[in-house]
């Protein structure tokens, strides 16, 4: 007879007993993603994914070349040969002159020095520039004035026919970072540990150059910026090494919150020794950040937090939302969180807004964070809670996905078509809703079939 | 139709009616007679223990204008096919019967020697005191140095089972046309060849002796030319003559495919053919190709002088068929023949079973990719090959197994044989149609008349000779006999035994005397006094009537017709749910039956028309029906015969069947196995070779596994629901060998190899999860392999996981129906083929359910634009559940391949498209037994 053992569905994670990293079986009813295509076209590490359109999106890593994808089927569309070495920074760029074919560019500046700039349609290389002493590690557009920036060991500007229009001075060795646009034809760039703002000077009927001019360094954090994201149109936030996240105002550059606490010292003082070991450095560096109309999303070291922008705090968190270091964050309209990690899983997480409930366990306390909240010990239930209100929010973990042998670098959402990852393991994945496609094909079916005149109504 | 006598030959009816019922032991009158050959060991399928050779074989002969009839090879080449046959003896019968047109050398009216362009003729013939009947194909091949320019050949197809023979004399027509044509056509390059080498000859000839006429004429100016000079002046006048002849041979030789062309508005299959033939042999050679002309000559060759006169004469050897033929053609033409010999191989019912079986899977060629073995590709590369004519022979036989084709010896016994061309006198005019302009002369000598006296002269002359010669029907003839056999096959399905008794009742009627069915170029010649006077075989058999029948009953069966046979065995699966007797499950192909016999009666009209293959071609589905799909046919002559003779066979074929699955598992499939049919004749298609030993195989081990697992339903359920399943073990051989039986149950994504890898040794990826439906691991207890074991843990969602050594199952929990019925342990079937048949009837069922749910229209679009998706979702629910009748998790299964149906259906091209991975977030269980 048939004996048969109904065993505990998924082995424990190597790291599960050292952290408590939150996991979820293999039965996951709210993810949506059941089916996987996997790209290969990379013979190296991808880092970057780019978007051009509804259904085309650009890939480039460390093997210099750039690919075009189609989201919809998976099919390769173009190969973008012209880099000797890793690609640095990529960005699309929608040329408004020639709006009739409206001709959508993509710019990729590597490690050999150069930036091309591609027709995204043709896989032309419209123009290549290798007058950079140093390799360009950010790209930015500024739409509005119709230029574009790179920042390298200095932030040049160059037209939309990729001419000089005028550069900085050296900046520094460490060169910039991360490059974003605020308001009043200014740019942030970060250097190391500074903040420094350019303003853009254009041609008036004084002068018929172009200029640019360093107004202002803003020296408040203590370690490397990671990160430097807009949040809306009078702020943005950076976030160092050393888990500093400041949310800056956009028009006096003025500092409007500051929150240092990820890396509290007095936690340092807890007797918790599983704490103090996931406190190094390397766990607080904030990587990323992600913002919607009322939260800032930041990823923090291997957690996730949530940042209520008219709080002015933290309503949520997952301190150890991954195994590993968390790479890139975003969330999806449907108050999804979506978080990528150097440990090779993406983890889907849900922003809940929870009434407390006074049958709530109690919370232990031991970990007292900035203040005013506390987390739960149980890492099954990592509810940030506030005794000052109501109500709190948390991040239910609601799925995964498994596919990446390797760290996943970033992702792209796309509304359509579902997720693509992009991974150290050389692979770009493509997820999908395997309902969805389901009734798409069936769909595309009833149609092939009425094209080929083999429907018939049934009498 | 079966006749009275018939059943009174087996059951011995009168006398049963005497006897008193209560004897204690039945007397030995009672008793059915026992098989007759049973003493010598065969088994009662096999009639070929009545004749003198062990199976059925292919005879080369030519009439040769010095030794008469002679056999010149037979294939397979081996001396124990036809045994103690006479080949001698029966190469004078089928010599004999040749119905062509005399041999013109030069028609009268005509100044020069015409080349006669006949058409091969078609008979078939038997032997009933040698117990062979055969099917006969007559055709002719120039000989510069012949009588005639013309050397009569004919190849047989030699057989014990008269009905073989007339059954499928439609394919075996069209077969032996095509290595025919393929002969012919190497024998006219070969003759256009030899024919330039003469007039160049000549050419030389000419110009030396007109250098000598010169020089004499010169030498002597007495004004009156010596007897020499006037010799000399002769000779030069014949051999201009000669090189006129010549060129004119040689143009008339080149203008063949013109001419065949110009024909082909009356058989167009020929013209094809003969187009296919011709562009085969430009394609094949491309240095040739660049050339237009088809029959150029080497140029290395050095003309000497000859003599005017041509030598007809009976000193020097004629050419061997080798040397008539272009070597190239020769083996394509040997290859041909041998893959005829694989496909007719076995018994007849086996054949038609086949046969109704492939037609039947072609009318569902949406689904057939899932399951079927490669079915679908041999019939693309066929319908390509008949649109677009390109080298037929070639298509069907890679260069590979050209090379390792042995050129059969030729078996050449000048001598030994008295020719006896005088004694058989059977002769008949053919009808030719279509060859207006060579044969104006015969055609206006023809009377039909004088032709039937012909006949009667003839087979008065055969009786009293004693001889024993049966002929059986010609190509032109009506096929009245196979007709019969339809008749009866509508009420009584394809029984074997009603297909025996009638060739037996045959053969009582036609002891020792001739027995000629049909001879006749066309029905319409044979007058009705003429068919009275004949009784014993003519009238016994249906006519032209019968043939409208069942050309009226094919009309009726059409789709929707099918449609019910397919509803109706749904409705029976829910009957058949907990039984899993083949008995019981055999209901849901009774429904079905009627399709099949239709499809014979169909195949049997087929035959009974003139072979033109375009003409079928119009109607419709069976148009297709005479498949010369060499790959699948010879998969299902090949297997089965085979092993009910030789029930060692697979065991021998062991290690060959396990290397051809290495190479399977790769992903060129049908190149790798090409290798492993080595022990025999190359075949044709040697990936459908294997693939039929190969499911015996599978079945069996399937069998074995279904027994010795209990947990054997889940694995098997992630197998059909897309679940990879890794098969993990040490041992490479036991893993193979379970991988290799669970492969019968992996749905195909397409016309391709199966998504299965057999071994794999390196840690897994999650392409190969992607790529593969069923793999085997390799467990390595190094450091190593606790990567490949961690690999496994992390990818677990996608996988199913099977561990050998400690015999245990991961996987999701199944509760549904479908499996057990499909894999049930206590099943009675002991057979690894029978089984894998089970498992193919099952899985039809189960694929014209997903054929169903995927192609149902209000169940994937939503009636109108408000409908919201949870409605069109709860349809599909109930569609599934209810109309279905699927429980649980079989629902799944269904989704699956209704999946794999879609992305086949939109695929533009085969292999274009990515497969997807698809997993479903359900909890896995761990089985141990």
């Amino acid at each position: 007879m048939l004996r048969w053992l109904i065993g505990g569905g998924r082995e424990p994670q190597g790291l599960a007993e050292k952290s408590p990293l939150q996991t979820i079986g293999e039965e996951q009813t709210q993810n949506p993603y059941t089916e996987l295509l996997v790209l290969k076209a990379h013979h190296d590490i991808v880092r970057f994914l780019v978007q051009l359109d509804d259904y085309r999106f650009a890939s480039a890593g460390d093997d210099g070349i750039v690919v075009v994808w189609n989201a919809e089927t998976g099919e390769q569309l173009l190969e973008l040969n012209g880099h000797t070495q890793k690609i640095t920074a990529i960005i699309t760029f929608t040329s408004l002159e020639s709006c009739e074919e409206k001709n959508q560019l993509i710019l990729t500046a590597s490690a050999d020095k150069t930036v091309v700039v591609w027709d995204s349609n043709s896989g032309r290389q419209v123009r290549r520039l290798s007058c950079f002493h140093s390799t360009v590690k950010c790209l930015t557009v500024l739409q509005r004035l119709d230029v574009w920036l790179t920042g390298g060991n200095d932030l040049c500007v160059w037209n939309q026919k990729s001419d000089l229009l005028c550069k900085t001075n050296h900046l520094s060795d460490t060169g910039i970072t991360a490059l974003v646009e605020i308001p009043k034809n200014c740019v942030v760039a970060a250097v190391g540990k500074e903040l420094v703002i350019f303003r853009l000077v254009e041609p008036t009927e004084g002068s018929l150059e172009w200029d640019i001019l360093e107004v202002k360094r803003l020296l408040d954090h203590q370690d490397n910026i990671l990160s430097l994201v807009n949040v809306n149109d009078v702020s943005f936030v950076t976030g160092s090494h050393v888990g500093e996240l400041i949310i800056w105002d956009a028009l006096d550059w003025s500092v409007q919150a500051y929150e240092r606490n990820f890396w509290d010292p007095s936690s340092q003082l807890d007797a918790q020794q599983e704490i103090k070991l996931c406190q190094k450095s390397n766990d607080i560096s904030i990587h990323h950040f992600t913002c919607d109309e009322e939260n800032v999303f930041a990823a923090v070291g291997r957690g996730l937090y949530v940042y209520n922008l008219q709080m002015k705090r933290v309503i949520a968190c997952q301190k150890t939302a991954h195994d590993s270091n968390v790479l890139h964050i975003a969330k999806l309209p449907n108050r999804q969180l979506i978080s990528c990690s150097e440990d090779g899983s993406v983890r889907i997480w849900e922003l809940r807004e929870k009434q407390q409930l006074a049958a709530e366990p109690v919370p232990t306390g031991f970990f007292n964070m900035w203040g005013f909240g506390r987390v739960n010990k149980q890492a099954s239930q990592p509810v940030k809670k506030q005794p000052e209100s109501a109500t709190l929010c948390s991040l239910e973990f609601i799925g995964d996905l498994i596919g990446h042998s390797s760290s996943v670098e970033m992702f792209l959402y796309f509304e359509d078509h579902g997720l693509v990852t992009c991974s150290a393991d050389h692979l770009i994945i493509l997820w999908k809703n395997g309902e969805r496609e389901s009734g798409l094909r069936s769909l595309k079916l009833f149609q092939k079939l009425e094209e080929n005149g083999d429907l018939y109504l049934a009498v | 139709m079966i006749s009275a006598p018939d059943v009174v030959a087996f059951t011995k009816e009168d006398e049963y009616e005497e006897e008193p019922y209560n004897e204690p032991a039945l007397p030995e009158e009672y008793s059915v007679p026992l098989f007759p050959f049973a003493s010598q060991g065969a088994n009662p399928w096999s009639k070929l223990s009545g004749a003198k050779f062990s199976r059925d074989f292919i005879l080369i002969s030519e009439f040769s204008e010095q030794v008469g009839p002679q056999p010149l090879l037979t294939i397979p080449n081996d001396t124990k096919v036809f045994g103690t046959f006479d080949l001698n003896y029966f190469s004078l019968r089928i010599m004999s019967v040749d119905y062509q047109a005399s041999f013109v050398g030069h028609p009268p009216g005509s100044a020069y020697p015409k080349l006669n362009f006949v058409e091969d003729s078609k008979v078939v013939l038997g032997d009933s005191k040698e117990g062979a009947f055969a099917y006969v194909h007559h055709l002719t091949l120039y000989d510069l140095e012949a009588r005639g320019f013309v050397r009569p050949f004919c190849m047989a197809y030699i057989s014990a089972d008269q009905h073989k023979i007339m059954q499928q004399f439609q394919e075996l027509s069209s077969e032996f046309s095509k290595a025919s044509e393929c002969l012919k056509t190497g024998n006219r390059k070969a003759f256009a060849g030899e024919l330039e080498k003469k007039l160049k000859d000549l050419d030389y000839t000419r110009t030396v002796l007109h250098t000598e006429t010169e020089i004499q004429k010169k030498a002597n100016d007495k004004g009156f030319y010596s007897s020499q000079a006037i010799e000399k002046a002769n000779e030069l006048a014949s051999v201009e003559k000669s090189i006129i002849e010549h060129q004119d041979l040689l143009k008339q030789i080149r203008s063949y495919p013109h001419r065949k062309l110009k024909g082909s508005d009356l058989c167009p299959g020929e013209g094809l053919t003969q187009d296919q033939a011709d562009r085969a042999s430009t394609t094949s050679n491309p240095d040739e190709s660049a050339s237009t002309d088809l029959y150029t000559c080497r140029p290395t060759y050095t003309p000497k002088l000859i003599k005017a006169k041509s030598t007809k004469c009976f000193d020097k050897k004629l050419k061997t068929l080798e040397e008539l033929c272009d070597t190239e053609y020769f083996t394509q033409t040997l290859a041909q023949l041998s893959h005829i010999e694989h496909m007719f191989r076995g018994d007849l019912c086996y054949l038609l079973t086949s046969q109704i079986d492939r037609a039947l899977l072609k009318q569902q060629h949406i689904t057939n990719f899932l399951f079927e073995d490669f079915v679908e590709v041999d019939d693309r590369m066929l319908e390509k090959q008949e649109s677009i004519p390109t080298k037929p022979s070639q298509d069907r036989l890679p260069s590979r197994s050209l090379e390792e084709c042995p050129i059969p010896k030729v078996l050449i016994s000048v001598g030994s044989y008295k020719s006896s061309v005088e004694s058989v006198l059977i002769k008949m005019e053919q009808e030719l149609g279509d060859e207006e302009e060579v044969q104006v002369t015969e055609l206006s000598s023809f009377d039909p008349q004088e032709n039937l006296d012909y006949l009667d002269m003839d087979m008065k002359g055969s009786i009293s000779s004693g001889e024993s010669i049966e002929v059986l029907g010609t190509e032109k003839s009506a096929f009245v006999l196979p007709m019969s056999d339809s008749q009866a096959s509508l009420t009584v399905p394809l029984s074997p035994q009603v297909v025996r008794s009638k060739a037996v009742s045959h053969r009582t009627i036609s002891e020792d005397s001739i027995e000629v069915l049909s001879t006749c170029p066309s029905e319409a010649l044979i007058p009705d006094d003429f068919k009275a006077s004949y009784p014993s075989a003519i009238n016994e058999e249906s006519y032209a009537d019968d043939n409208e029948e069942a050309i009226h009953f094919q009309a009726s069966i059409s789709p929707p017709e099918l449609g019910e046979a397919e509803e109706g065995s749904l409705e029976n699966t829910q009957s058949q749910v907990d039984s899993c007797c083949i008995g019981k499950e055999s209901e849901g192909q009774l429904v079905s039956l009627p399709a099949p016999a239709h499809a014979l009666s169909d195949e049997d009209r087929v035959v009974s028309i003139p072979p033109q293959r375009h003409r079928q071609k119009d109607q419709g589905f069976h148009g297709d029906f005479s498949v010369e799909n060499p790959s699948s046919q010879d998969n299902n002559c090949e297997g089965f015969p085979a092993y009910e003779v030789d029930p060692s066979h697979m065991l021998a074929n062991r290690d060959v069947s396990k290397t051809s699955l290495d190479n399977y598992s790769d992903t060129s499939h049908m190149s790798s196995v090409a290798s492993t049919s080595s022990d025999r004749i190359p075949s044709t298609h040697p990936a459908g070779l294997s693939s039929e030993r190969h499911k015996k195989r599978a079945g069996q081990n399937a069998l074995k596994f279904i027994r010795q697992y209990p947990f054997a339903h889940p694995a098997i359920y992630s197998l059909l629901s897309g679940r990879t399943l890794v098969v993990l073990g040490e041992d490479e051989a036991i893993v193979r060998k379970l991988v290799t039986a669970l492969s019968i149950f992996v749905p195909n994504y397409g016309c391709y190899a199966k998504p299965v890898k057999h071994w794999a040794s390196s840690p897994l990826h999650i392409m190969d999860f992607q790529k593969w439906k069923l793999i085997g691991l390799q467990r390595v207890a190094s450091p190593a392999g606790a990567g490949t074991l961690h690999t496994l843990s992390r990818y677990s969602r996608y996988t199913s996981i099977l561990d050998l050594d400690n015999k245990t199952l991961r996987c999701p929990l199944y509760r549904g129906a479908l499996v057990p019925r499909l894999a049930d342990h206590r099943t009675q079937i002991k057979r690894g083929s029978t089984y894998y048949l089970h498992v193919q009837s099952v899985l039809a069922q189960l694929c014209s359910k997903a054929f169903l749910y995927t192609f149902c229209h209000h169940l994937h679009l939503p009636s109108h634009d408000k409908e919201a998706m949870q409605l069109l979702a709860s349809r599909q629910a109930s569609f599934l559940r209810l109309t279905l009748g699927l429980v649980n998790e079989d629902v799944r299964v269904v989704q699956y391949l209704a999946e794999l149906l879609k992305l086949h259906y939109m695929q533009e091209a085969p292999g274009t498209s990515h497969p997807v991975l698809r997993c479903d977030y359900v909890p896995s269980f761990l089985y141990k037994i």
